[in-house]
């Protein structure tokens, strides 16, 4: 993870972070990535993201957790995110500085589960031109990222997750909704 | 047109026709959380501002997954969930009945045409009672927990239709490992799998269960099997207040996708690492040598299981390479097996037997694998990791596969041995 320096000038407080966050990269990642593989079981007792992130892809892809900078972007092939329900994946790729995933499709929890905690998983029909350790910005609401200067669509969040993706998350957007309406329904 | 199974349930509990597609908040008729994703769950609840849960009463609250405490973190957070159990009044199973998808149903906590959910991706097991029950994130969870409800968007149907029957040594784990080979293991993402035919009604609820807890390793959003006798019997063995009611696909219902099986000719099925869907007949791994066994879990740790193991075994031992672990899958199980002198066997055949819990198949407490060794494991999943170290490997089979290949010290067809 980033070490962040603190510096104290004339009287203004900034942070700096080594290698700007301003030039996001590419992880580039393939098929059928696993939860396990994303944060290993032993780590389960861990609850802080933060902490969960010095384990991220551990065994299966040890510098991901070393030199992952906050604003990175994760890129997946098919059925990113597939297998167990914990939240501890998401988590630790929010912890690492995530705010994106980009992937061709996602398995169902772990895609509800970015979106409740306030990470936006984005769809793109093939992701063969993302490579590894490219310039990547994503531009979500234009519908739209760029990797190495060449535009690739992103398809949309369904209505009913985008209220709780435009909120932050599912506990803000609790926060904001109170109580809810049982057996109101919303088509797609 | 007419309803699908799981558009039914929804209709059911919503009062109003909804269809596959529409997003509804429905609401939910138990919720369970366990030892690892509980204490986000409660975190959630919480921060949503929640003070009571919904329902005490719809809360199903246990440890599996790490118990005994193998950690000073996993001792805190066993802690802290049972707390929360006893501020709200929530029955907390904790440590003594085994692993939570087993305990659910055993102890009648999901029900025909009810919704359930779990902090746990292989919630979807209770489709074999034809619940349409699915795994859930803990946020959503903690959502749950606050307001007895939480968004679905209503899953389209994929029929698996089974007939024939069995040959001996093959069966349900064979089954679904050879569905998901077929289907792939993102083939059936956001939708529910619907299983029926001879082969699926002519089932006990034990192998109902096997095929149900693998749907999520297609992707699927639940598993369902159409109740008849055999689920009402189990059902109200447990809730006698629930009178039985007809619940099934309507024959003209809208399908997503349609296939059909015929195990007459089924061979016993490996899945090769490591992925669930890379599925192989046994005989194309046969011969593979094998550190470690493990024969347990949601999937097949049943007494049907261990049966079927300690038959494969008679009264012969288990290799002298081989390290076996055998764990019943929940308190109950235990006491059949127990008092069918299942355990005493496995003993002396040189098998450890642990108390009802995961064990191994998470790699999350005891029973790791080193670099290079391979694990047979009656379980579900043969990720990269899950059962330890990165570099081993994980093959996945049923519980009479395991045990002749624990019986030869290498991967071996169940008929031979
Ligand atoms: S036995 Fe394995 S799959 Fe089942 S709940 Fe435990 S860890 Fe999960």
């Amino acid at each position: 993870m980033t070490e962040q320096i603190e510096r104290e000038s004339g009287g203004i407080r900034t942070v700096e972070v080594p290698r700007s966050a301003a030039s996001p990269r590419v992880w580039k990642f393939g098929d059928d990535i696993d939860t396990d593989a994303i944060i290993p079981g032993r780590f389960l007792t861990i609850n802080d993201p933060a902490e969960l992130a010095r384990h991220a892809f551990e065994g299966t892809r040890d510098e991901f957790a070393q030199s992952v900078l906050p604003g990175d972007v994760v890129v997946g092939g098919r059925n990113f995110g597939m297998g167990s329900s914990r939240e501890h994946a998401p988590l630790a790729l929010k912890g690492a500085g995530i705010r994106y995933i980009v992937a061709e499709s996602f398995a169902r929890i772990f895609y509800r589960n970015a979106i409740n905690i306030g990470l936006l998983p984005l769809t793109t029909p093939s992701t063969d031109g993302f490579a590894d350790g490219a310039e990547i910005a994503v531009d979500p609401s234009g519908g739209r990222v760029t990797v190495d200067g060449k535009e690739f669509p992103v398809e949309p969040v369904p209505e009913f997750l985008q209220r709780i993706a435009d909120a932050g998350g599912l506990i803000e957007y609790a926060r904001i909704v109170g109580e809810v309406e049982t057996c109101s329904t919303t088509s797609r | 047109m007419g309803s699908t199974l799981v558009e039914k349930v929804f209709s059911r509990r919503c009062g109003s026709d909804v269809r596959a597609g529409e997003v509804v908040m429905a609401p939910v008729d138990a919720a369970m959380i366990h030892d690892i994703t509980g204490p986000l769950a409660i975190r959630t609840f919480l921060e949503m501002g929640g003070e009571r849960v919904f329902d005490p009463a719809r809360v199903v609250m246990l440890f599996d997954h790490q118990v005994p405490a193998d950690s000073i973190p996993a001792a805190e957070n066993q802690a802290i969930m049972r707390r929360f159990a006893a501020e709200q009044g929530i029955l907390n199973y904790d440590l003594r009945e085994g692993v939570c998808h087993q305990v659910v149903l055993e102890k009648g906590r999901a029900a025909p045409g009810e919704i359930v959910i779990g902090s746990d991706s292989h919630t979807c097991m209770y489709g074999a009672v034809g619940a349409f029950a699915t795994g859930v994130g803990s946020t959503d969870m903690g959502f749950a927990l606050r307001f007895g409800a939480l968004y679905f968007r209503v899953p389209e149907t994929v029929r698996a239709t089974v007939t024939g029957a069995f040959p001996e040594r093959v069966g349900p784990k064979d089954l679904i490992l050879s569905i998901i080979g077929d289907i792939g293991a993102d083939g059936a993402t956001y939708r529910a799998v619907e299983f029926c035919g001879e082969a699926v009604s002519s089932m006990g609820m034990a192998g109902r269960m096997t095929l149900c807890n693998m749907a999520i390793e297609m992707g699927a959003k639940a598993g369902i099997v159409p109740p008849d006798e055999t689920t009402w019997d189990y059902v109200r063995a447990r809730r006698p207040d629930i009178e039985p009611f007809p619940l099934a696909s309507d024959p003209g219902a809208d399908l997503a996708d349609s296939r059909t099986y015929d195990v007459g000719e089924f061979e016993p099925q490996v899945a090769v690492p490591h992925n669930v869907d890379n599925v192989v007949p046994v005989s194309r791994v046969a011969g593979t040598h094998v550190d470690q066994v493990f024969i347990g879990s949601c999937t097949n740790g049943r007494y049907e299981d261990l049966a079927e193991a300690a038959s494969v075994l008679g009264d012969g031992q288990f290799s002298d390479r081989v390290r076996v672990i055998v764990i019943p899958a929940s308190r109950d199980e235990y006491l059949k097996a127990l008092r069918a002198g299942l355990i005493e066997r496995f003993v002396e055949a040189g098998a450890l037997v642990e108390a009802p819990c995961c064990g191994p198949c998470m790699g999350g407490a005891f029973g790791l694998i080193a670099p290079g060794e391979v694990s047979l494991s009656t379980s579900n999943r043969n990720f990269r990791g899950r059962q330890g170290s990165a570099e081993g490997l994980v093959y996945l089979a049923s519980a009479a596969t395991a045990a002749a290949s624990a019986v030869r010290g290498e991967i071996t067809d169940p008929r031979e041995v």
